[in-house]
């Protein structure tokens, strides 16, 4: 425990500026997954447990195609498109077949398909480290906010997870597919008597949380470093995300992942060694003081 | 729904008297079983066998620990391979640092254990199935990070080394290997007729009631948090006692018995054995580890055969070996009582 590390970073704007905004990135890549995950749940009333895994293919995508072809544009949309099939491929081919099934057959497929894509991660690219390297437009000068030092691509990736977030809480909220999806989420019988394929809307949900963990990884990739199995970790963080802000909420999803990512980034000057404890810690006073979580309906 | 359920196929309560003799009847067939795994070593000199049999019974007291909280609460935890790392690194630690007699190490794990699994326990059971299923894998992660973080008393990711010291107690010297094996087959003969007589027990058939309809049960004056508490701290007892094997047969610890992927494996075991038999985990064990060691013996990515085994009998099949053996022996006493 390092209590005086803590207190000294909070009182120098400086370091209260480079902790924050590595807080928001952790909180902001985590966001991405979260939502997918809580977005998928809230409709198909599965818990996607190979969501790590779209992560982690999002991240090898996007380093594939930016050796390639050396635009990180391009590398970002591959990473997004490519999770994107493969979640409607996934969903329509094997998850549509456990729908309403036990909660272990869900979790047995699930645990199924994170081996078998470790695996496949693992012949494709080799099961050492990989790094994608910062692209050369973001090699620049980093910005210094009240002394404190922000890499450009930093707030690139902050910006990017913000107008997502918007993007798909007024896209739900207002839209005409929105409220489709929503209508599925509460009564799926009702809305394919009324005309609509309810199969393509379950597949198309599915492809837009896949893409969504894929954009997080792809995003994630020029400061992470790539595994195999690099989802894992991700989809816990994530999972405990929507158990702090409420399975199903959005708005709960965004505020989880800040706060996580924050606990995290100072946790670990305070409490070097509890930095994870103390994210299971935060759950846990949340799960008993509210367990709904913070923006979770009732009997959810 | 599928048909994942302890206890479908067997008839109700046995009528009075019928308890104590079916009780009669498994501390025999535990006998017999113990007798003839004990007596292995005077027919063969095969080191492989015996060592697959000791692994056999730290697997199977893990599995059909997993399915007093699976099969018959209805319980689906993800994070049970705590207990199991658990077991694993409480002996062995204590073994290390306090060199105390091997009984005491065991009872001083077991009672770690328990309070662990009731802390946990306390925050888990009152989540619904889903969210059970993740907090409990959540707080597995929880104990493997820590045990990742705290090297200087844990050995970090090298594991425990140095060996665990082993003394002789009463004449039993485990670091004997026959020794070993008896020890080990004679720890799995009484756990599982230990868990048997839970299942059976009244205790048993209200577990199976709160799987089914846990409203009932609760107006019928069962306090339903307390029950599921109850048996998640008693089969944690159970994987630790597996983890004590585990960590007595390769003479260690390491990360990866706290890993989750040892719940995964659990849950898989569960499946593949069958859920709705009370030996089904333990036919599990033993063909997911003929399964693991062929493959691995074949493929350094044994991750995707396994994975499409699983996917063959969760998508395929939907139920486990003794599922198909228990329904056909109910199909043919139905067909026999109607004739």
């Amino acid at each position: 425990m390092d209590l005086d590390a803590l207190a000294g970073c909070l009182s120098s704007s400086a370091c209260l500026v480079t902790q924050t905004t590595s807080g928001l990135i952790i909180g902001m890549l985590l966001f991405l997954v979260a939502v997918g995950l809580t977005l998928i749940f809230g409709v198909l009333k599965v818990v996607n447990f190979s969501h790590g895994a779209f992560y982690m293919f999002g991240a090898y995508f996007a380093m594939t195609a930016y050796q390639l072809t050396g635009s990180f544009a391009l590398a970002m949309l591959v990473g997004a498109a490519g999770t994107a099939i493969l979640g409607l491929i996934f969903e329509r081919v094997f998850m549509s077949r456990v729908y309403g099934a036990d909660v272990l057959m869900q979790l047995l497929v699930c645990y199924a398909f994170v081996l078998i894509f470790d695996d496949v991660v693992r012949i494709i690219w080799g099961p050492e480290f990989k790094s994608m390297g910062m692209p050369s437009a973001f090699q620049v000068m980093p910005l210094f906010i009240a002394g404190g030092v922000v890499p450009p691509y930093y707030l690139l990736l902050i910006g990017v997870a913000l107008v997502a977030a918007i993007v798909l809480g007024i896209g739900l909220s207002r839209s005409r597919i929105g409220k489709v999806i929503r209508a599925a989420a509460h009564n799926p019988g009702m809305v394919s008597a009324l005309g609509i394929n309810t199969g393509l809307i379950y597949g198309g949900v599915f492809a837009l949380g896949g893409m969504l963990a894929g954009l997080a990884g792809a995003l994630a990739a020029p400061v992470r470093s790539l595994t195999p199995g690099m989802g894992f970790s991700v989809l816990i963080e994530s999972f405990i995300v929507t158990v702090i802000g409420g399975m199903g909420s959005i708005l709960g999803a965004l505020i989880g992942a800040l706060l996580l990512g924050l606990i995290r980034s100072f946790g670990s000057l305070g409490f070097p060694l509890f930095t994870e404890g103390l994210m299971y810690l935060f759950m846990v006073i949340v799960l008993v003081s509210k367990p709904t979580g913070l923006f979770g309906r009732e009997a959810a | 729904m599928t048909d994942l359920e302890a206890g479908r196929t067997e008839r109700l309560l046995p009528v009075r008297g019928g308890v104590a003799l079916q009780r009669y009847r498994d501390v025999l067939i535990a006998l017999v079983a113990f007798v003839v795994l004990a007596s292995l070593p005077l027919f063969t000199g095969s080191k492989a066998l015996l060592d697959f049999v000791i692994r056999c019974s730290a697997y199977g007291l893990f599995a059909t620990s997993l399915n007093l909280l699976v099969g018959y609460t209805g319980l689906t935890s993800f994070g049970h391979g705590m207990f199991f790392g658990l077991g694993a690194y409480g002996f062995g630690l204590i073994m290390q640092k306090l060199a105390v007699p091997i009984p005491v190490a065991f009872i001083a794990t077991l009672t770690i254990t328990a309070v662990v699994a009731a802390v946990i326990g306390a925050i888990c059971v009152r989540l619904k199935e889903i969210y059970f299923a993740f907090v409990t894998l959540a707080f597995q992660m929880l104990i493997h990070s820590t045990i990742l973080s705290w090297a200087s008393f844990t050995g970090g990711d090298q594991g425990l080394r140095g060996g665990i010291p082993r003394p002789a107690f009463l004449g039993i010297d485990l670091s004997n290997h026959v020794h070993l094996y008896v020890t080990s087959c004679a720890l799995l003969v009484l756990g599982l007729l230990a868990m048997r007589q839970i299942a059976q027990s009244p205790f048993g058939y209200t577990l199976r009631m709160i799987r089914d309809n846990a409203a009932r049960a609760s107006f019928l004056g069962i306090d339903v948090w307390r029950a599921k508490l109850t048996v998640f701290v008693l089969a944690a007892l159970f994987a630790a006692m597996g983890g004590m094997v585990m960590a007595l047969f390769v003479s260690g610890a390491y990360p990866e018995f706290a890993y989750w992927t040892i719940s995964g494996e659990g849950i898989f075991i569960n499946m593949l054995g069958g859920v709705s038999t009370f030996l089904g985990p333990m036919v599990g064990t033993v063909l997911f580890l003929l399964l693991n060691d062929t493959v691995t013996r074949f493929t350094e990515y044994h991750g995707i055969v396994l994975g499409v085994v699983i996917l063959f009998f969760a998508l395929g099949l939907r139920k486990g070996l003794l599922d198909f053996v228990a329904e056909w022996a109910a199909r043919r006493r139905e067909t026999g009582e109607g004739r």
